[in-house]
């Protein structure tokens, strides 16, 4: 039994890291707050000391009304979406595939897994010059190995080279989770199944792929927290031009390349609420497993 | 597995499965090789694979012309600093969370993971003035802070779902013998959590490593790390896919092999306890 003794100790104990989450989130959230409120414009004089003029709505109004909004949330929806197909069609497979009986399996789920693993600066770069370049990228060696033309990638089809740069990325952790998932598959019912005849086709859909529905679920929501603010990749590679402009990165460029900070304020709310809509998805299933 | 599994149909599986780890590995496995050519091999028409002249010259021009060690002593500093810091802080809170729960501790977790969804551009420029502000701005301080922050929830929670695999009970006989609470946390709870401790530090100073937009937006000459080291290349001037290979090649290879050692506790702590 806890004591009253242990249980003050306890708050105690958790104080620091409470303290320290509440103001990181709190300090900053009222000053997007606040600054979504004003016209800021760093550049032309304005500034806090000076007191910023109070406009209302007319930055979130603005915001929606630019011509970007609308291809931004666009870019936004079909990235995230492209990868998260990409990723779970082909994590489930290959964590089929790696759950059979095979020699080296070790080393195949360490070099599946391997991609997880490199900062994103660097496989954005060396998809994008060494593959993806049309006239010294391997890509384009083996177009014209085949007689083809080479691809101009990141500007003719940028956003399915980006939707291929961050699946290679995210497909390890599809892979892992839902592999970690097949594992606790009782094995004893896909040999009754099989006995009875069941076809591979619906012994795949009629058990697998319903004992796999949490993990796929967690998969689709926990990537979508980091899909929604990929930054990193589209900065080095199209620096958000040819139709990869996402709402991170049109919020990244009114704030700090255009210096609108009441405009970028603005945009910033509303990547936080399309962010919170999936976290409470997410959440909802976490919180669930803290019960069990 | 209670099956019977013929060998032929076990060699199918191996073949196919190797070739598919493979072709997801070759990028890697591609910047490696290009890393030990010259400028001129590395766009080589047909491209060269294993029979070149291996060069370790692109190495030292990158160390030379961008000054690597700077930056991979900035990224140690700012992933290992934000990683134990984090555990500093969060060690306690999840001690007390999984053996002194209350009625609000489920709700504390939960609250605690979704700062963690707060999307990191809604905040930049709040953070980037405070940053200003406070000197901060291009600090490996500043950047450790942040960090630190960042993941602060993820180090929690991983500890959390390992303190509590820990049983209770043991601790209570500690106490019931006497034990102080700092003895109790020290001698009984610490040796039993440190493998759990350890995981933790592991995937979060990965996590630190790889971070790429705090990195990249509140750095420039200073406290840079290897993410910006590497952005520096995006620009090619000229030939440069082998310095391009050595550097990422450089930036990638420390944590590729503490990554391979953390891929059993990679599932429990980015899914935070919720697929086993």
């Amino acid at each position: 039994m806890a004591t009253q003794h242990s249980r003050s100790a306890a708050r105690f104990m958790m104080a620091p890291a409470v303290f320290l989450l509440l103001v990181w989130m709190l300090v900053p959230l009222t000053m997007t707050l606040f600054f979504s409120f004003k016209k800021y414009l760093p550049l032309r004089g304005d500034s806090m000391a000076n007191g910023l003029e109070w406009v209302g709505f007319a930055n979130y109004v603005r915001f929606v009304g630019s011509s970007s909004f609308w291809p931004s949330i666009q870019a936004t929806l079909v990235i995230v979406g492209g990868v998260l197909v990409v990723t779970i069609v082909l994590g489930v497979l290959l964590a089929m595939l790696l759950d059979q009986p095979m020699w080296g399996q070790g080393i195949v789920r360490i070099l599946v897994i391997a991609p997880f693993f490199v900062m994103p600066t660097v496989s954005a770069l060396v998809w994008k010059n060494m593959f993806m370049d049309p006239n010294n990228g391997l890509l384009a060696y083996l177009w014209k190995a085949f007689g083809g033309t080479p691809v101009e990638w990141l500007s003719q089809a940028a956003l399915p080279s980006l939707i291929m740069i961050v699946s290679w990325q995210w497909l390890p952790f599809a892979t892992l989770i839902l592999l970690t998932a097949i594992q606790s598959l009782d094995s004893e019912q896909l040999e009754a199944a099989e006995m009875d005849g069941a076809p591979v086709l619906k012994r795949f859909w009629f058990i697998i792929l319903p004992h796999l529905s949490r993990a796929i679920t967690i998969v689709i929501l926990i990537q979508t927290i980091f899909l929604l603010s990929i930054f990193a990749e589209i900065f080095v590679t199209t620096g958000g031009a040819f139709g990869t402009k996402t709402l991170t990165y049109l919020i990244f460029q009114r704030v700090l390349e255009s210096q609108n900070v009441g405009l970028g304020s603005a945009g910033g709310v509303y990547a936080i609420i399309l962010a919170n809509i999936v976290a409470l998805f997410l959440m909802r299933i976490v919180g669930k497993n803290l019960d069990a | 597995m209670a099956r019977a599994v013929t060998n032929n149909r076990k060699a199918i599986n191996t073949g196919l499965a190797w070739l598919i780890g493979l072709l997801i590995f070759f990028p890697i496995l591609w910047t490696f090789l290009t890393s030990f050519k010259t400028e001129a091999q590395a766009i080589n028409d047909p491209p060269l694979f294993l029979f070149f002249d291996w060069t370790l010259e692109n190495y030292a021009v990158v160390q030379e012309r961008s000054d690597y060690l700077r930056f991979l002593w900035n990224s140690i500093i700012i992933a290992g600093g934000s990683t134990l810091l984090g555990i500093v802080i969060a060690v306690p809170a999840a001690w007390s969370m999984a053996f002194v729960p209350s009625r609000r501790t489920k709700d504390v977790l939960l609250w605690m993971l979704s700062t963690k969804m707060l999307p990191a551009v809604g905040v930049l420029y709040p953070i980037y003035l405070l940053f200003i502000q406070l000197g901060l701005l291009d600090t490996r301080i500043g950047l450790t802070i942040v960090l630190m922050l960042i993941n602060l929830p993820i180090i929690v929670w991983m500890l959390y779902t390992y303190f509590r695999e820990i049983p209770a009970e043991i601790l209570e006989a500690a106490r019931m013998d006497g034990a102080s609470l700092r003895e109790e946390i020290l001698y009984v709870l610490t040796p039993m959590a440190v493998p759990g401790i350890a995981s933790t530090i592991l995937l979060n100073f990965i996590l630190a490593w790889n971070e790429a937009f705090w990195t990249l937006n509140l750095t420039a000459a200073n406290a840079a790390p290897l993410t910006a080291f590497i952005a520096s290349y995006s620009s090619p001037e000229g030939l440069f896919y082998a310095k391009l290979s050595a550097a990422s090649t450089m930036a990638i290879a420390p944590i590729l092999i503490l990554g391979w050692f953390s891929q059993k506790q990679l599932v429990r702590g980015l899914t935070f306890g919720a697929v086993k």
